[in-house]
């Protein structure tokens, strides 16, 4: 399966992504200059983590006018698959791809660190082959990851089953606590209203191999393999 | 033509910035203050043109860009 990574002047898991594509799972893996208009045949795009234009402004707000957002926004449209991770989901909001904000972490601290994840819903290409029920450990590393959507948007995104992640303790528990940053509901990943946009604050990307401490990171790139359209 | 933009969080949106300034002031003994919101301010020089298209224009640029409509307000204070 072919993977684009999209880079942004600022990008810096880009390295990650392509390592984990590229050498963890053997699949093809390309980069695309957020300048580039095409998405080089890829059938699945990956918004990486980093500071997208220096984060200025707001998370992503720049980077949404990137040349190759209209074809990402073309090819989601389409059904293919997109993943946003961290500063990608940020940049995945800001562009409308996805609902809601994510604002500064309610303790202003730039947090990095393991946090528990409750797989919240298993209908999406990449979640799909994620035991349900299970709970897993991921790092974040960000300091506006708080997820932010009115009240309406929230209830619409619980009815129709788009919360894909919520933070929870090492047993699956929901409280304050175990809430890294403040975010509404818990929320740590959503999904768009068709299921193949997916946003994630933490880090799928560090933690694809047990050398890195964990590997529950692979579980998404493994649900996703062979699963999309081509662009 | 100058135009200073203030954009600051909608009612609602947790604004951890403004509740941290606040203990601050609290700390020192400000106790008459009962809140503190935190926002950011931007000045942009412009060409001339007329007050309404020029209100347009900087609407069009906030709704775009310069603010996000989703947890943000702004407020525009045109001089000459």
């Amino acid at each position: 399966m072919k993977f684009g990574i999209v880079v942004f002047p600022g990008s810096n898991c880009e390295h990650d992504c392509y390592h984990v594509v590229k050498h963890v799972l053997r699949q093809d893996a390309s980069f695309l200059w957020h300048k580039d208009t095409t998405l080089a045949g890829s059938e699945c795009v990956i918004l990486p983590g980093g500071f997208a234009h220096g984060d200025y402004l707001r998370c992503g707000a720049m980077a949404k006018f990137s040349p190759i957002m209209e074809s990402v926004a073309r090819f989601a449209r389409d059904g293919g698959a997109v993943l946003g991770i961290c500063n990608g989901f940020q940049i995945l909001t800001e562009a409308g791809l996805l609902p809601g904000a994510l604002i500064r972490n309610r303790s202003l601290h730039y947090l990095c660190q393991d946090v528990h994840l409750r797989v919240e819903s298993t209908a999406s290409p990449f979640t799909r082959s994620i035991p349900a029920g299970k709970v897993l450990k991921m790092p974040i590393g960000h300091g506006e990851g708080c997820y932010y959507a009115d009240a309406k948007m929230l209830k619409r995104l619980e009815v129709e089953g788009r919360i894909a992640f919520r933070y929870c303790d090492a047993k699956g528990a929901l409280d304050d606590e175990a809430n890294p940053n403040g975010s509404l509901q818990s929320i740590a990943g959503i999904l768009n209203e068709r299921g193949n946009v997916l946003g994630l604050m933490p880090h799928p990307d560090r933690c694809a191999e047990a050398i890195l401490g964990g590997e529950d990171g692979r579980f998404l790139f493994e649900s996703v393999l062979g699963s999309s359209r081509r662009a | 033509m100058k135009v200073k933009i203030t954009v600051m969080y909608k009612k609602g949106v947790l604004d951890p910035q403004g509740k941290t300034i606040l203990g601050s002031l609290h700390q020192l003994g400000y106790k008459e203050v009962t809140d503190v919101k935190a926002g950011k301010v931007l000045e942009l020089s412009l060409s001339r043109m007329s007050k309404a298209q020029l209100e347009k224009k900087i609407k069009e640029m906030c709704e775009k860009l310069l603010a996000n409509p989703i947890i943000e307000d702004y407020q525009l204070d045109v001089s000459e």
